[in-house]
């Protein structure tokens, strides 16, 4: 066994039985180096998403791999993203709802009273749970050797791992992506939060501003609002979540307004001060400049790929600090031995996605493969309230593309679980080829949006059209009606179309 | 609503009512001297360059229904004309415009900038169609008519519609001497085509490149409520350009390809409104296929509380807002004049609509004018609605020019006249038709 480096948790949380747990998974307190083989078939460097599923599946094949962690296993998605912000925004949606309990016929509670510390409680125990399935443990029983330290190249076919040297037939880099914090003069000195940070805080704050209106700050933001914490939204364009459907973006907002968060759209944080036990932002609009107040900052403008450390140049890989690892359609870098997944070098830095080119680069890297990283159809989703998920190409793709589009729109008004649920806030929009009902895209909001998106997805990827969408049934009661509503309205024009009729009439 | 028939037919004689009722507008709030209209008739209201678009297209309407003299409405027209010739152009804080752009707000007294308001792109607009309207009427060889169509010429040409151009050729919405353009890019079909017409037959600085294309790259072509159109929410987008041009029958690259026209599309638009409100997803109060009109207007939220709403459960209210189907905002706000402004695109509807919802709710009229908006969801002061105080040029214009298109077409023929309006229609790519 070589020496262990100094094994140092990176966790801020409180140390309480469910923070012991996921340390235990993650990065156990006891951990020893192997002493590792004279040349493995892969080296992976990361074990979030990416780097996990890539260990499970080149070990499968028989390989002889190694996987380097400098930090916690699980990667983002466990620790800092979307497991823990799931878990808040669960109990967020609760405490809407004893808000506007009335709305369902039911009494609003005369005194409601947040307890943060349990939700923080409830959501270390979660992810305490999930952290199980990503243990160091279950890697090492599928004979993956497991390293933690820091990887750095030393040649086109060699790294370190602190002062142990790996020889590799093929590597994988999956190191994944880190916040990206805006440079605002203040920021820094005046103290912060970032996804990294902000699941470990025990008591919230009373005032709030997010520097961000992408998903990240989209999802938090109303989080924290409907906490009760009074919570500012900055968002230097003029829209939320500038990648969606206008509609959709709108929807969001008159969402947040309806929470009573405090929206500043086409607004920019130009400086922040502390004075007096409390942070000043200094915002501009335009022409217009103002100041709040508030007792923390969260920042979530985005997220940059982690890259810089790993000293690429000495293996031959062409990166930059915007777009991370360069790679070509199969996921191969300038060095052909060595390949890339995920956030590391994927502008959708999504689990899933990860989760995706891992499989992928892998079959290119060990089996001879030739899949390509253009043929997936990746859906996303932003769990806001309604949730906004998409798959596939949005209407303006389309239209630069020259492709003629048609799109079926079905507001959730007209589908009646969403009436029932009093979820009738959103729309299922489904893009098709004008003429044709081959599915191009779909954007969906909606409270199960991301359930939703799944179903086009499945169509999108099975090359089902919207004729055997509305051929096919529907359980009734279900939000997801409202994609076979769509395609039902397609049906129709197709109708009108043979017959001579207009669908209008 | 019971479920009893209580809907009518306007005739013709209340159509002439209103119109001249919203003429009325004009004469009430114009600075003679200076020949500026203001935006509203509340106390101190600035002026808007586009209710001064508005008015000076509603003067050859006065003239031709005899509720005006031609020579007042030469006179009228040449003034504002005058002062916008002879006014700052020098982009200060405190000017009225730059490159042949206006502040969108002015002071009815000097003409200066007010309210930090932005110079804006199609308001400018409104006001260069106006003035082009007023020039395409008053033909005749006489030295004021004469004066006011070279104003015309020189205001429109001075247009630098060119230096308003982002990287793709879109025109952007706004400038501001303190900050440089405005982030806010035109998104999805709306108002602009035109300000994009206008840019396009500019004699003097007309736009380059696709800009037209990479608007219209942006639209969206729904199927909603089994209606196929080109989606926009608020009915005004679905009236402003129709105002001044005759888009029946003539298509651009985008309604080519959907065997549509944009005059269609208008009619299919009130249908939506109609599905929209007969639907009422938040049971407002009033709301049915007689009665709509989401539009952009003023609103209730000053002031008001959230509870006392009659019928829907409580709701977030709006101040000035472009209300619009299906996806909102919808506070249970309606505004009359807006669903009569569709009367070109479906006559029989609309007149239906304008005409039960007076019925219903007579109170949205004050001094025999439709008031901005009104919403029977809310108690108003001794009337059964929430109404809005006061009157909006805007709407008034709009009304006066869609009631005149739709009587006898004449602010369309007038514009058809006017070569450059032909001229930025084929460039835009619009073909057919009268064109």
């Amino acid at each position: 066994m070589s020496m262990p480096r100094s094994i140092r948790p990176h966790s801020e949380a409180p140390e309480d039985a469910y923070e012991r747990e996921r340390l235990d998974s993650v990065r156990p307190a006891d951990w020893h180096n192997p002493q590792p083989a004279p040349r493995y078939d892969l080296v992976i460097i990361g074990a979030g998403s990416a780097g996990q599923v890539a260990a499970y599946a080149a070990a499968a094949l028989g390989a002889r791999v190694a996987l380097v962690e400098h930090n916690l296993f699980g990667g983002n998605c466990l620790n800092i993203g979307c497991v823990p912000s799931k878990s808040l925004i669960r109990t967020s949606r609760v405490y809407a709802e004893m808000r506007n309990a009335e709305q369902y016929g039911v009494q609003r509670p005369a005194d409601i009273q947040v307890d943060f510390a349990a939700v923080m409680r409830r959501m270390r125990g979660i992810r305490a749970r999930i952290s199980r399935a990503a243990s160091v443990h279950r890697l090492v029983a599928a004979n993956v050797d497991v390293f933690f330290g820091d990887a750095r190249f030393t040649d086109s076919d060699s790294l370190t791992v602190g002062d142990t040297p790996l020889q590799f037939k093929k590597a994988l880099i999956a190191t994944g992506a880190r916040p990206d914090t805006p440079s605002i003069p203040g920021l820094a000195e005046s103290g912060y939060f970032t996804n990294e940070t902000i699941f470990n805080i025990t008591e919230a704050p009373r005032r709030l501003l997010v520097i961000g209106g992408g998903p990240l700050g989209c999802e938090m933001a109303q989080a924290f609002c409907r906490f009760g914490v009074h919570t500012i939204i900055v968002q230097e364009r003029p829209l939320f979540l500038p990648r969606e459907e206008r509609d959709a973006a709108q929807i969001l907002a008159d969402s947040f307004a309806r929470d009573g968060m405090e929206i500043r759209l086409n607004c920019k944080a130009v400086a922040v001060r502390a004075e007096n036990g409390e942070k000043l932002v200094d915002l501009i609009s335009d022409d217009y400049r103002s100041t709040v107040a508030v007792d923390a900052i969260l920042t979530g403008t985005g997220r940059v790929p982690n890259v810089d450390e790993l000293n690429l140049d000495a293996a031959g890989v062409a990166y930059d600090n915007t777009v991370g690892v360069h790679i070509d359609d199969f996921l191969r870098t300038d060095n052909h031995r060595i390949y890339a997944a995920g956030d590391a070098c994927l502008p959708d830095k999504f689990n899933h996605t990860a989760d995706a080119s891992a499989r992928i680069a892998i079959r290119n890297a060990l089996q001879s493969g030739h899949e390509r990283l253009s043929e997936l159809v990746i859906p996303w989703c932003t769990y806001t309230d309604p949730e906004i998920a998409h798959v596939g190409m949005y209407v303006r793709q389309a239209l630069e593309h020259e492709i003629p589009v048609k799109t079926f729109t079905v507001p959730m008004h007209d589908v009646d679980r969403a009436i029932t649920d009093d979820d009738e806030m959103g729309f299922v929009k489904i893009h098709v080829r004008e003429g044709t009902d081959q599915i191009l895209g779909a954007t969906i909001v909606a409270r199960h949006a991301g359930e939703m998106i799944n179903e086009i997805t499945l169509a999108m990827v099975a090359g089902v059209g919207l004729s055997t969408i509305a051929r096919t049934i529907h359980s009734y009661g279900t939000q997801a009606e409202g994609i076979k509503l769509a395609a039902d309205a397609y049906e129709r024009t197709r109708t009108a179309a043979a017959t001579g009729s207009r669908s209008e009439s | 609503m019971e479920n009893i028939d209580d809907t009518r037919v306007m005739d013709e004689q209340t159509l002439d009512q209103l119109q001249r009722a919203a003429f009325g507008y004009f004469a009430q709030t114009v600075n003679p001297v200076n020949g500026l209209v203001a935006d509203t008739t509340r106390e101190n209201c600035p002026c808007s360059i586009a209710v001064v678009g508005f008015a000076l297209s509603a003067y050859p309407v006065a003239v031709e229904r005899g509720w005006m003299t031609r020579a007042d409405a030469v006179e009228r027209s040449v003034t504002a004309l005058r002062f916008f010739r002879d006014s700052d152009q020098s982009g200060s804080p405190d000017a009225t415009g730059f490159k042949g752009f206006y502040y969108h707000f002015l002071s009815m007294d000097t003409g200066a900038r007010v309210w930090r308001s932005e110079l804006s792109m199609v308001d400018t607009a409104l006001f260069i169609a106006g003035a082009l309207t007023a020039a395409s009427y008053f033909t005749a060889h006489t030295a004021d008519e004469i004066e006011l169509r070279e104003l015309a010429e020189l205001l429109y040409r001075r247009v630098d519609w060119r230096w308003a151009q982002d990287e793709q050729g879109v025109i952007r919405q706004g400038w501001k001497p303190e900050c440089g353009f405005l982030h806010y890019v035109w998104q999805g079909y709306n108002e602009a085509i035109v300000l994009y017409v206008l840019a396009l037959g500019s004699p003097t600085h007309a736009l380059e490149g696709s800009g037209y294309e990479a608007w219209t790259v942006t639209y969206q072509w729904e199927n909603l409520y089994d209606y196929d159109f080109l989606y926009a929410g608020p009915l005004f987008i679905h009236q402003f350009s129709h105002a001044w041009i005759d888009l029946r029958g003539i298509q651009d690259r985008f309604m080519r390809e959907k065997q549509s026209d944009y005059f269609e599309n208008s009619r299919r638009a009130v249908m939506v409104q109609r599905e929209y409100a007969r639907r009422n997803p938040n049971e407002f109060a009033g709301y049915d296929e007689y009665c709509w009109g989401l539009t952009a207007c003023d609103g209730p939220n000053d002031g008001m509380p959230e509870l006392g709403q009659r019928s829907a459960p409580r709701q977030h209210l709006f101040g000035y807002a472009a209300r619009g189907v299906p996806y909102g905002p919808d506070d249970g706000t309606m505004s009359g004049w807006a669903a009569l402004a569709s009367l070109p695109f479906a006559p029989d509807i609309v007149l239906r609509t304008a005409s039960t919802m007076l019925q219903r709710y007579p109170e949205m009229l004050s001094e025999q004018r439709y008031t901005s908006s009104f919403n029977p969801s809310l108690p108003g002061r001794g009337a059964d609605a929430w109404v809005s105080t006061g009157h909006f040029g805007l709407d008034q214009g709009i009304l006066i020019m869609m009631i005149e298109n739709y009587r006898t077409g004449m602010i369309w023929r007038l514009m058809r006249e006017c070569p450059y309006i032909g001229i930025g229609l084929r460039r835009a790519g619009f073909r057919g038709g009268w064109l």
